[in-house]
């Protein structure tokens, strides 16, 4: 591609036509006529106008930036060209729409998708009007391209904030009902769907403004020497967020609890899955074993129904947790000389029959079959019981601090170092004198362990389990968050639960296209970002390295459990 | 970054105060209801939202309800001179999923009624914080049979369906079996859901002390395709029956893979209203042919049902019925739509007040009222499905299916 | 020798030998037993058998295209599921076109060659974008980092395909020549189960003539021993790389028709589970190793529809085919015990794993 370069109106063209096709997808799979009625801006444009619109511009940038550097009124020119290409892409679907039924397949093809796409306005003007708007918003990515940077981030920052709080509107004014006076307050800004007008242009302003303002700041502060923090800040930092986390449950209500919570899980388990993971390399795709082990465990020892013991969730907690212990070393002996993808599948198998078992008639009477168990103990202390989510949001706090802290011990460890030597290269590890049995077994043996005690906590908070829960997709999410975050690192996992996790319950608006944004985000970040948001130091370390040197593929060696 | 979060959150604040200050004041309506009340400003919109399994496996099952609700809606139009708005959450058909969406709506008190949830897992779950919320519940699909049982801990005040109560489904359909098609052995399947678990249970059961023998008690993976395997060892018990009470994916299938099971080949094949859907003639193709199913009468209504509600359902969603269901949920909001007409009270400048304990006696009070799956009444505990359970047989190409029992 | 060969047995070698011997023999003794009662007759375990190598025909399909697409670059293409979702769900409407044309019946054999058609192409775009887009750039990347973007573009792909067809059923349409049986002898065996059978060999014989004896397939197999030395040796790496998603994807897409003649019903999430499926039948095989698929995929398919029967039936234990996974998978832990590189995988793990 380096060699010749294509004509940049050809250029316009591509890119044009390809934002074309992503728009029309959006269109197709229903995410415009979806989001047809939900304004960012009461009565002026609607979310759905921005998943339409917004290809246009990005691919007339994209455009721009390939074909740089150009004169300016060439760059206009280009992003127009690009625009109009985009919009007659559009253009083209609802003129085939007028005279083929798409809706026979497509079934969101729908006479208020072309509604939308044409402005409601009559066919022809409509089409117009439709590619006007791509000139228009063609030519204006140019324009953008021509600011400074400086303009550019505040009106980028802008604009993303009125989208994003627009689109907000009904989480933030639900959380905001239990600020009273503040509630009734933040409430005035939004119409009934979106901003005001009058908030939006606000709030576009005020973000501007302090985003312009913030930028001059750090231009001169990068010319000044930057001084070195003292020791007490550190304290005072590490203080402060003890006490907002301590706060959090209070302040932001049970919806943003029951977030927290389920974030929190992830973190237990993710922290656990790290272990086995992004310590010592094997690749578990049956993770969720482990958290059935615990749950049910804890089902199966408090809940009267069974009718078999009824123990306190304290009582029941240390033979969950032997359980699970256990179950890690069952897994982990067969396991032993399997490496790779061959390890990957079995565990992957082993999850599939803990479910399976837990599913089936055959071992009703023991765990509840199909209709799981139910009345399961929740955690008391003293006399307090923990059982609304934001009580429970302290055990899940105590929880993962105990556990962060034994994985963090545990990484620099003597076992911890001898996991890595693993993951790097399993028979030279085995030819410095590591046991390998018993190292294996440490790590899915603690990785078992984090697993089961979210398992337990997930219980109690639920008072109940089924099968139901302790599906495959549940050890894909802690793989992909602990990948997110970065593979081995500690902070990661934190990083990486509060993107995936907390992320698709924030997005309710999106409904049923949550997952496909998942989707597309988690394919995003791997592109972006392989080595993690929040990655190791030591694999930054090494990522550094292949720079200089490329011929022996580390990159291809590291977390590659086969260790090759 | 952190510092211009809040310097912009304080402005808002401030810019928000002044806003308030100049807004119209509002003359105060004296709420005397139990569990208080919700107030609909001029220009509003009456805030419903569900609770229903919208992504993953299980999903057409809630998007086909969600479906049915929007039908609803756009059928009503305005309540009272407001819009309808409906919001929700995704209760996943499990119980985590169901304390999410719980938590999340009970945090919201502009809700006035909730349609939910999907599966009766979720429900158990998110029913005491819903309820405690003050919402009225109505479900369109559960059918655990323990949600409005008397004096079970997990039926709540203000929860209502408008699905059938396992018991009674299962019961009829073991008799139809029984005292109309005189078979007096019957295999039966599940797949592992909480609804089709327990309806062949209460079917078994029935069945036996109606003086029949139950042959095998099968289970299959709901998202398994291959059922050959499983029904050839079934016909290895020479059953004259199988009742299959599960959902139209695995239905259409087994009722496919029957037809050419040796042995099988004239074994009456009943499904419940689990598969009470066009999906099941088009997924079953000619095999459709003489398949039973049990499900609320339809008879009256059908009429209304094709006329009006089919119609309007493939103009919105430019697709039939994805699933089952949907009229449930149509009549699930409708008598929602009902009981807020029957208790709201209006200002002068169209302002609007529902008092909950109101709107939940105005539910539970629902006598006789017109839907697309029967007349429905409610009981004290709620249920308000109608209580005659009838059996159809499927012919091909002909939808729906023609009532043969009682 | 002997004293030698005590000597370097460990306890976990014991325990591990323990614990496939309790499946081999709890496997035994359940179809002791099973076979004891005679519940079943002999023509119902030949129905059964066919039953199963018909799925283990499908999934061998499938499992050609993680095989090839471990082969050369030694990731697991966790989206292949929805590969071969795509193509199958968009020739459903081909299908129906055909029937509302009147084609269908009238000219069975060109309408069949235009849905496999159209499925192989549609799916074969798919791979091939998803190459380009989420694999290409992460080729020098961690090796579990490609396996997130697949996980990531298998989420996306699903429910862009919800998306753009809707999420309900879509049924497919019944040829009137394949409905029925023939008669082998005394056996009874169903058209369409024989035509996936016999689809399922045809195609692995030709990609495995592909990948054996072709230029093509002598460039795949030197890009999947390295990568450097192929591309010095004259080889467009990206290009062979770039085929090979092609063909699997191919594949996919005609596996995807085979299974709608078998189990004629698309929606959005038929890939996932036959994709899990296949998936697990390539390391059965042993990963990377074609023929090696096919017989884990047979395998796999007759233990899901003999295994329930024959193991747990006797046992007493209730409704056995909820736990055809389970049997499948712990067969699956019993043959790894013994050959930690699945079937037929010798060669490639020695080398390379």
């Amino acid at each position: 591609m380096q060699t010749q370069t294509p004509s940049p109106w050809k250029q316009a063209t591509r890119y044009g036509l390809i934002g074309g096709a992503v728009a029309i997808l959006m269109s197709l799979v229903g995410m415009v006529a979806t989001f047809g009625q939900r304004y960012i801006v009461s009565g002026i444009f609607t979310m759905g106008q921005v998943m339409f619109l917004t290809p246009i511009l990005i691919f007339a940038y994209m455009t721009i930036r390939r074909t740089a550097p150009q004169p300016i009124n060439k760059v206009i020119l280009l992003g127009a060209l690009s625009g109009l290409s985009t919009s007659g892409v559009m253009a083209a679907l609802v003129l085939t729409g007028q005279f083929l039924n798409l809706r026979a397949m497509f079934p969101n093809a729908s006479p208020e998708l072309y509604g939308i796409l044409t402005f409601n306005q009559e066919s022809a003007l409509g089409l117009l009007l439709l590619l006007g708007t791509g000139l228009v918003i063609g030519g204006i990515a140019g324009g953008i391209y021509l600011l400074s940077p400086r303009m550019r981030s505040t009106l980028l920052q802008a604009t993303t904030w009125v989208v994003l709080v627009g689109l907000l509107r009904d989480l933030i004014v639900t959380v905001s009902y239990r600020w009273g006076f503040l509630g009734n307050a933040v409430k005035a800004l939004f119409a009934i769907s979106g901003l005001t007008p009058l908030s939006a242009v606000i709030l576009f302003i005020l973000v501007g403004a302090v985003q312009y303002w913030r930028l001059e700041r750090k231009q001169s502060a990068a010319s000044r020497p930057t001084t070195n923090q003292k020791p007490y800040t550190r304290w005072l930092k590490l203080g402060g967020s003890a006490l907002i986390l301590i706060l959090l449950p209070p302040v932001l209500g049970i919806f943003f609890s029951e977030i927290l919570d389920n974030v929190g899980m992830y973190i237990l388990m993710g922290l656990g899955l790290n272990i086995v993971v992004g310590f010592a390399g094997l690749l578990d795709l049956g993770y969720v074993a482990f958290f059935a082990i615990g749950a049910y465990t804890m089902g199966v020892l408090t809940s009267p129904e069974l009718g078999f013991f009824s123990l306190t969730y304290w009582e029941a907690l240390p033979f969950a947790m032997l359980a699970c212990v256990l179950a890690g070393i069952f897994l982990g002996l067969p396991v032993l000389k399997m490496r790779g993808d061959y390890l990957a599948i079995v565990t992957l198998g082993f999850g599939e029959i803990v479910r399976l078992l837990a599913l089936s008639d055959w071992l009703r009477p023991w765990l509840g079959g199909t209709q799981g168990i139910q009345r399961i103990a929740q955690p008391r202390i003293g006399d307090f019981l923990l059982n609304t989510q934001q009580e429970l949001y302290y055990l899940f706090l105590i929880g993962i601090g105990i556990v962060a802290f034994i994985a963090w011990r545990l990484k620099d460890s003597r076992i911890g170092r001898a996991w890595m030597a693993l993951r790097e290269d399993e028979d030279v590890a085995m030819a410095m004198g590591i046991n390998h049995v018993s190292t294996k077994l440490m790590a899915f043996a603690v990785g078992a362990l984090f697993s089961g005690v979210a398992g337990t906590i997930f219980a109690a908070k639920l008072t109940s389990v089924y099968p139901h829960s302790m599906n495959f997709l549940v050890s894909i999410n802690v793989l992909c968050l602990i990948i997110i975050g970065g593979m081995g690192s500690i902070p990661g996992v934190f990083v990486g639960s509060l993107v995936l996790i907390a992320s698709p319950d924030l997005l309710r608006e999106f409904a049923e296209f949550r997952y496909l944004a998942y989707g597309a985000l988690l394919v995003a970040m791997m592109l972006t970002k392989p080595e993690g948001l929040w990655p190791e130091a030591r694999r930054k370390l090494e990522l550094h390295e292949d720079e200089f040197d490329s011929g022996q593929e580390p990159l291809m060696a590291m977390g590659n459990p086969d260790g090759r | 970054m952190k510092k211009s979060i809040f310097t912009i959150l304080a402005l808002i604040v401030v810019a928000s105060m002044v806003l308030a200050a100049c807004g119209p004041k509002v003359v105060p309506f004296e709420c005397t209801d139990a569990i208080g009340c919700v107030d609909v400003a001029p220009g509003e919109p009456i805030h419903i939202a569900y609770a229903l399994v919208i992504s993953g496996a299980d999903e057409t099952l809630g998007v086909d309800s969600r479906n049915g609700i929007e039908v609803a809606m756009a059928l009503k139009g305005q309540l009272l001179g407001h819009d309808v708005q409906l919001t929700g959450e995704d209760d996943g058909c499990s119980a985590e999923g169901g304390q999410a969406a719980g938590t999340k709506l009970a945090a919201d008190p502009t809700i006035v009624a909730v349609i939910g949830t999907s599966c009766s897992s979720a429900a158990r779950v998110a029913l005491p914080l819903l309820s405690g919320a003050g919402f009225s519940v109505v479900s369109p699909s559960n059918t655990a049979p323990d949600l409005t049982l008397e004096g079970n801990e997990n039926n709540w005040p203000g929860y209502l369906r408008t699905a059938h109560s396992d018991l009674h489904q299962g019961a009829a359909a073991a008799r139809f079996a029984f005292e109309s098609l005189k078979v007096t052995k019957a295999a039966t399947i599940h797949d592992g859901s909480l609804y089709a678990e327990k309806l062949q249970e209460v079917f078994a059961n029935s069945f036996v002390e109606l003086g029949g023998t139950i042959t095998a008690q099968e289970a299959v993976d709901p998202n398994g395709t291959d059922f050959k395997s499983a029904l050839t060892s079934i016909a290895a018990g020479e059953p004259e029956m199988i009742y299959y009470p599960i959902f139209v994916k695995a239905g259409s299938l087994i009722t496919r893979q029957a037809k050419e099971v040796p042995g099988l080949e004239t074994t009456y094949l009943m499904g419940a209203d689990g598969m009470f859907s066009p999906d099941v003639v088009e997924g079953a193709g000619e095999a459709v042919e003489g398949l039973y199913v049990s499900s609320p009468d339809l008879a009256a209504f059908a009429a209304e049902y094709q006329s009006v509600f089919l119609p309007k359902y493939e103009e919105l969603f430019g697709t039939q019925p994805i699933s089952i269901f949907h009229a449930h949920a149509h009549d699930a909001a409708m008598i929602i739509f009902a009981a807020i007409e029957k208790v709201a009270v209006q200002d002068e400048d169209g302002t609007l007040h529902i008092g909950r304990q109101a709107l939940r006696d105005a539910l539970y009070a629902t006598a006789d009222f017109k839907g697309l799956t029967g007349n429905l009444t409610c009981s004290p505990t709620g249920d308000c499905a109608n209580p005659v359970i009838a059996a159809y047989q499927y012919h091909v190409g002909e939808y729906p299916p023609t009532k043969v029992w009682p | 020798m002997f004293r030698n060969w005590m000597q370097r047995i460990t306890l976990t070698d014991v325990v591990i030998w323990a614990i496939g011997l309790a499946i081999l023999i709890g496997v035994i003794w359940g179809s002791i037993v099973t076979l004891g009662t005679g519940k079943y007759s002999t023509a119902t375990w030949i129905d059964l058998t066919l039953i199963g190598l018909a799925l283990g025909g499908v999934y061998a399909l499938i499992a050609l295209g993680y095989t090839l697409v471990y082969g050369i670059l030694r990731m697991i293409n966790f989206a292949h599921s929805e590969v071969f979702m795509s193509g199958p769900f968009t020739a459903t409407f081909a299908a129906w076109a055909l029937v509302g044309a009147g084609w269908w019946n009238k000219y069975p054999i060109l309408s069949l060659l235009i849905v496999l058609g159209v499925s192989a192409v549609v799916s074969s775009i798919i791979a091939v974008l998803l190459e380009r887009i989420a694999y290409r750039p992460l080729r020098t990347a961690p090796r579990l980092v490609p396996l997130i973007t697949a996980i990531g573009a298998s989420f996306f792909l699903q429910y862009v395909f919800r998306g753009l067809y809707g999420s309900g059923l879509k049924g497919y349409p019944e040829m009137t020549i394949l409905q029925g049986f023939w008669m082998l002898g005394s056996i009874r065996v169903f058209k369409t189960q024989a035509v996936a059978i016999v689809g399922a060999v045809i195609m692995m014989l030709i990609l495995y003539g592909i990948v054996q004896w072709t230029k093509l397939g002598k460039a795949m197999r030197s890009v999947s021993e390295n990568k450097e030395v192929a591309a010095l040796m004259g080889i467009d790496v990206d290009k062979t790389i770039s085929r090979t998603f092609a063909i699997g994807g191919a594949a996919a897409g005609m596996a995807g028709i085979l299974y709608l003649l078998l189990f004629p019903v698309a929606h959005f999430f038929m890939g996932f589970f036959p994709g899990l499926k296949a998936f697990t039948a390539a390391v059965l095989g042993g990963i990377g190793n074609v023929p090696g698929a096919f017989l884990g995929a047979m395998m796999l398919g007759l233990l899901e529809s003999v295994g329930p029967s024959l193991f747990l039936d006797g046992l007493g234990i209730p409704a056995p085919y909820q736990l055809k996974d389970a049997i499948a998978f712990s067969v699956l832990v019993l043959i790894l015990i013994f050959r930690p590189t699945g079937i037929l995988g010798e060669r490639l793990a020695q080398a390379k794993a």
